[in-house]
């Protein structure tokens, strides 16, 4: 090759380049994928994922009593009835032969001659009907208008035939109503006790990461130190250490801090190595290059960029802090009565009598599993899908 | 070849950069990593500086310490602004640099891992524009398709992500992104060397052709010779955190002064099956930058070491006007070079 | 091209990758011969193929990829070790994991890495796992192997070789760890040494050490190397023959001289024209190859690389794939500029 060859071939400047984009997808798709944010992409692989995808519908349902766990009640859930205990559950049929019209079977009650107890029994042949959007109690939708309908009642509002989805308990609680309102509870305490962890993590983690020194040697003393103590005496403690004469509410709240505060730190980590890895990435590098302002590198150019492995963790979370809220409340140390939560109803369940006698009282115990499954399913799908650059 | 107007842009006068080792519960300094160890050059308004050396020389170091991304141990970097004032860069502060931030920019190597994957085309372009004051969208807009047309690519682009694109398209994203501030000073980290063969070439092309239109001035930071010699004006050596040599590019390849240069330019295989090369084989390893020998740095490599090698460290002088090495033995010495 | 004297002869290779959002060709028919004490080069830029054809030699393809038609015929080693007698097997036919595969890989076959730190499992020295390695494929005491380790080492160069023998990975420097796992493979003697881009991951100087001791090494054992770079300049250095290789197909074969100094492929034209080279002319503009290589996703249809180059036939090079047939003596070029004929759809 000599010289001249090179420089008479064709120079000058590039020609715009027209060959295929190197995209991943067929070239249909190729400017949809194109202009798809990182968001769109996280979705796009979410989506593939059947199993997280179900048990996300799972959580939009669960998600939907807390707002509204009223309509879902049958009854009002503080309504004792002494005479009415232990009634047991009553299937819920939607057909009458072939005619769309739900009803469940009633319920007959007998004195037990010895015991001198009531024994409730299904009666199979007796039918009471059922309607939807019935008239009940009065409620408040999320504090702001009243209304009486609720999703399911008696065809007759004023008839002595209750429903008992899932029976009642020894004071004649109805059960599903109990649990329409502790779904409310133990959902909320996992959802705002997560966000606070998320708050504390980020804010320390990233303190921690991004200015180092000893600001980061301090930090990470206190998340050690806060990870060697027992959990189980640390919320002994502190549940101990609330005044008894608090409302519901207040205790609702504290026992939220309280969990927050001992589940940041596995966050607080998490953030704390994504800013020492992002640190180091060219694109912020090149941000610090260009002069942006320390926060701007941060909340433009460096928490985006992990803010769906935040969401993924903190779903992966939010399990555990239901499980802690329940097991704190099942010993009587978190949120108490008249409260309710999943861990307050299955106290009702913690001798073997009641097990024996009123088995239909474990069911919060398979809301739990529900809710702790759903949410490590779809915190798994995220987590799978929130870096679709991986490969 | 070199620009008419030879002012200086940029001076480096004995810049240090040390890494403390350490050690122990107490995080105790034991000792220095001497990445860069007392090095000094100029940079002429609108020349191609080449900045090579093999990995771990110190070259990344020092052109990141230019850029202040690296706040240097000790030096002074003297750099002429727009405005014709001398400042020390490496006496300012982070709010001291930010109004003299846009003036210098830089190339990364990773297309990659330069670009926000996060962030469309038009921010990343127009996050620089941003930042210095800019604000006004629709300028932004006008300008960042005015900047992609410039390197190439369609100004319809802007909405895209920088997943919808190829290597060599990244690495013009990143030149673009450098460009928008109007830069006067480049630093280029190896802008080729992670691109195929068949795209490198786009890539230089370009540079070149910006460096004329814009008269741009760049610190061109490679190890491969070959492209070095292609766009470089003048070409400075490392070797352990030191310059050995510099000089034009022409001179510095026809008849280098310092041995290891020449040992590298040997060692460079040539695209040509008939001419025969690496049949001088440089011996031994690069000697840690923690722990340097004595005397010359590349004393116990280099066949040329008398005993002054050593013991004396040799001081980096002008031999002939321009042509600057640290070697005992470069006068007399007659080294081989690359028949042009 | 003949097939009683190859060592390692490849017929129509396909390696494809079943994946989520369709199949990628990586090696679309690949045909090619390495003869006993040959030097050959395959040269290609990112999603050629070639580090793929080689695992599929070595049938260490990872899932989803997948070998779905071709030959690869090895020449096996017969116990009288004479070269006439020697059974010809076909790889594909094995399982990958056979006794069989197993006892060719690494024996008849070895390969040197591109990253030399990934290949030692840094909780072992090095001279433990080369002398595992040999121990696997000889019938040696543990006593005898140390000693052919030992050997190894003072043939790649490496000093003081019993210190290092007993090192582990990460306290050799690049250079020596690149010899160490050239002497891992060489310890069983193999008939062929894959080195996939060596001294990629090396610099220049370490490069020359390494280039050197592979020319020297296969000099004295006359074992044939397959060596697959990008680097144009390591290939012209290197290669007796050479492959161009581009999107899974084979471009143009022929003899480094022919390659370097009467390439008939457009593609090998270009990417000579375009790299720049240490003895030419500086800061001229260099002709380019314009756009970049498409996603395998996306390949084109008809010659892969019509897109990108000049002389392209449109209607014909856009439409159907050129085979690969021998031009002149000994050089074989896949281009319709030269022949018509085209593979078989």
């Amino acid at each position: 090759m000599t010289n001249d060859e090179m420089t008479s071939a064709k120079t000058k400047n590039d020609p715009v380049e027209e060959v295929p984009l190197g995209s991943v997808f067929a070239a249909k798709a190729e400017e949809r994928v194109s202009v798809a944010s990182n968001w769109k992409l996280v979705w796009w692989r979410f989506r593939k994922n059947k199993l997280a995808v179900i048990s996300a519908l799972v959580l939009i349902a669960f998600y939907i009593i807390v707002l509204v766990p009223d309509f879902f009640a049958t009854q009002d859930p503080e309504a004792t009835e002494a005479k009415l205990a232990f009634i047991p559950t009553q299937g819920l049929n939607l057909f009458d032969g072939t005619n769309f019209s739900p009803w469940v079977p009633a319920v007959v009650g007998k004195r037990n001659p010895v015991t001198l107890r009531m024994e409730f029994k299904i009666d199979e042949t007796k039918k009471v009907p059922i309607r939807f959007f019935t008239e009940g109690f009065k409620y408040k939708v999320l504090g702001l208008f009243e209304t009486n309908i609720h999703l399911i009642g008696p065809q007759d509002p004023k008839s002595a035939d209750w429903i008992y989805l899932f029976g009642t308990d020894r004071l004649g609680r109805d059960q599903w109503s109990r649990m329409m309102y502790g779904t409310r509870t133990s959902m909320t305490v996992g959802l705002v006790s997560v966000i606070l962890s998320v708050i504390f993590g980020v804010l320390l983690g990233g303190i921690s990461g991004y200015f180092g020194g000893w600001l980061d040697l301090i930090i990470q003393r206190l998340i050690e130190l806060l990870q060697s103590l027992p959990t189980i005496p640390i919320w002994l403690a502190m549940t101990a250490a609330l005044p008894q004469d608090w409302r519901p509410e207040q205790v609702f709240f504290a026992i939220t801090i309280i969990l927050a505060f001992i589940g940041w730190t596995t966050l607080g980590r998490e953030v704390r190595g994504r800013f020492l890895s992002l640190r180091e990435e060219d694109f912020v590098l090149a941000a610090d290059l260009a002069g942006c302002s320390r926060f701007r590198i941060i909340t433009r150019h460096m928490v985006p960029s992990f803010m769906s492995h935040i969401i993924a963790s903190s779903t992966l979370a939010i399990p555990v802090m239901i499980i802690s809220e329940t097991s704190l409340s099942f010993l009587g140390l978190g949120i108490r009565p008249p409260a309710i939560s999943w861990g307050v109803l299955l106290q009702e369940a913690q001798n073997i009598q009641t097990l024996a006698l009123a088995p239909w009282l474990l069911s919060p115990g398979i809301a739990v599993i529900i809710a702790v499954l759903a949410f490590n399913l779809v915190g798994d799908g995220l987590r799978d899908a929130a870096d679709p650059y991986g490969h | 070849m070199t620009n008419a107007n030879d002012s200086h842009l940029l001076e480096v006068r004995n810049l240090k950069k040390y890494f403390p080792i350490r050690k122990g519960f107490f995080r105790k300094t034991v000792g220095n990593v001497r990445a860069v160890d007392d090095v000094s050059f100029f940079i002429n308004e609108g020349e191609t500086l080449g900045l090579v050396g093999e990995s771990g020389c110190g070259k990344t170091t020092a052109s990141r310490c230019i850029l202040r991304a690296l706040a240097p141990t000790s030096g002074e970097m003297i750099f002429w602004t727009k405005e014709g004032q001398a400042v020390d860069l490496a006496k300012l502060n982070r709010r001291g640099l930010r109004p003299l931030r846009p003036q210098m920019q830089m190339i990364f190597q990773d297309p990659y891992g330069s670009l926000n994957p996060r962030m469309t085309l038009f921010d990343i372009v127009g996050e620089p524009m941003y930042v210095n004051g800019m604000t006004n969208r629709k300028e932004r807009v006008e300008r960042v398709a005015e900047l992609l047309r410039l390197v190439g690519l369609r100004p319809e682009y802007m909405q895209r992500y920088p997943h919808a694109f190829s290597g060599g398209q990244r690495q013009r994203i990143g030149i673009a992104r450098a460009l928008s501030v109007n830069p006067r000073l480049v630093v280029a980290d190896e802008p080729v060397s992670a691109l195929d063969v068949s795209v490198q070439a786009q890539i230089l092309n370009l540079m070149l052709d910006l460096q004329k239109r814009l008269n741009l001035t760049y610190l061109f930071v490679a190890h491969n010779l070959s492209v070095v010699k292609h766009i470089c004006d003048r070409v400075a050596v490392m070797y352990v955190g030191k310059l050995v040599e510099m000089a034009p590019t022409n001179e510095l390849y026809r008849a280098p002064q310092h041995p290891y240069t020449a040992a590298l330019m040997a060692a460079v295989p040539v695209a040509d099956p008939r001419v025969k090369t690496g049949n001088v084989e440089l011996k031994g390893e690069v000697p840690s930058p923690a722990n340097p020998p004595p005397g010359c740095y590349f004393h116990p490599r280099c066949e040329y070491a008398v005993d002054v090698c050593r013991t004396q460290p040799p001081e980096f002088r002008e031999i002939t006007p321009g042509h600057f090495v640290s070697c005992h033995r470069a006068d007399e010495l007659k080294l081989p070079g690359v028949a042009l | 091209m003949n097939n009683q004297t190859a060592l390692l002869s490849v017929r129509d290779l396909q390696v494809h990758f079943l994946m989520d959002e369709g199949v990628v060709k990586a090696v679309d028919g690949v045909t090619f011969d390495v003869h006993a004490g040959q030097i050959f080069g395959i040269v290609g830029e990112s999603g050629c193929g070639k580090s793929v054809t080689m695992k599929a030699v070595l049938r260490i393809v990872e899932p989803p990829g997948k070998i779905v038609g071709g030959e690869i015929l090895w020449r096996h080693r017969s116990k009288q070790d004479g070269s006439a007698g020697d059974p010809v097997v076909d790889l594909v036919k094995f399982d990958a994991n056979s006794k069989a595969m197993r006892d060719i890989r690494g024996a008849e076959i070895a390969l040197i890495p591109q990253e030399p730190m990934a290949s030692f499992s840094p909780v072992h020295t090095i001279g433990d796992q080369i002398i595992e390695a040999i121990l696997l494929h000889q019938d040696v005491s543990k006593r005898a192997a140390r000693q052919i380790a030992l050997q190894m080492f003072k043939d790649v160069g490496i000093p003081i070789p019993e210190q290092r023998l007993d090192e582990y990975s990460w306290q050799l420097s690049g250079g020596l760890r690149q010899r160490a796992i050239i002497a891992m493979a060489l310890s069983c003697n193999p008939r062929l040494l894959i080195a996939d881009e060596p001294t990629t991951a090396v610099d220049v100087t370490t490069q020359a050490q390494v280039l050197r001791l592979l020319r020297r090494l296969q000099a004295q054992r006359n074992a044939a190397i397959i060596f697959i770079t990008h680097d144009l300049g390591v290939i012209a250095q290197m290669a007796d023959y050479v492959m161009v290789m581009y999107l899974g197909l084979v471009m143009e074969q022929g003899t480094v001289n022919d390659i370097f100094h009467a390439p008939k492929h457009p593609y090998t034209q270009a990417l000579l024209r375009s790299i720049p080279t240490i003895t030419m002319t500086p800061r001229i503009s260099l002709p380019t190859i314009s756009g970049s290589i498409p996603h395998p996703f996306n390949k084109p249809r008809g010659c892969p690389f019509h897109p990108r180059c000049e002389k392209a036939i449109t209607g014909k090079c856009d439409a159907r794939t050129p085979a690969l047939q021998l031009i002149g003596e000994k050089q074989l070029v896949s281009c319709f500029l030269y022949h018509d004929a085209e593979v078989a759809a």
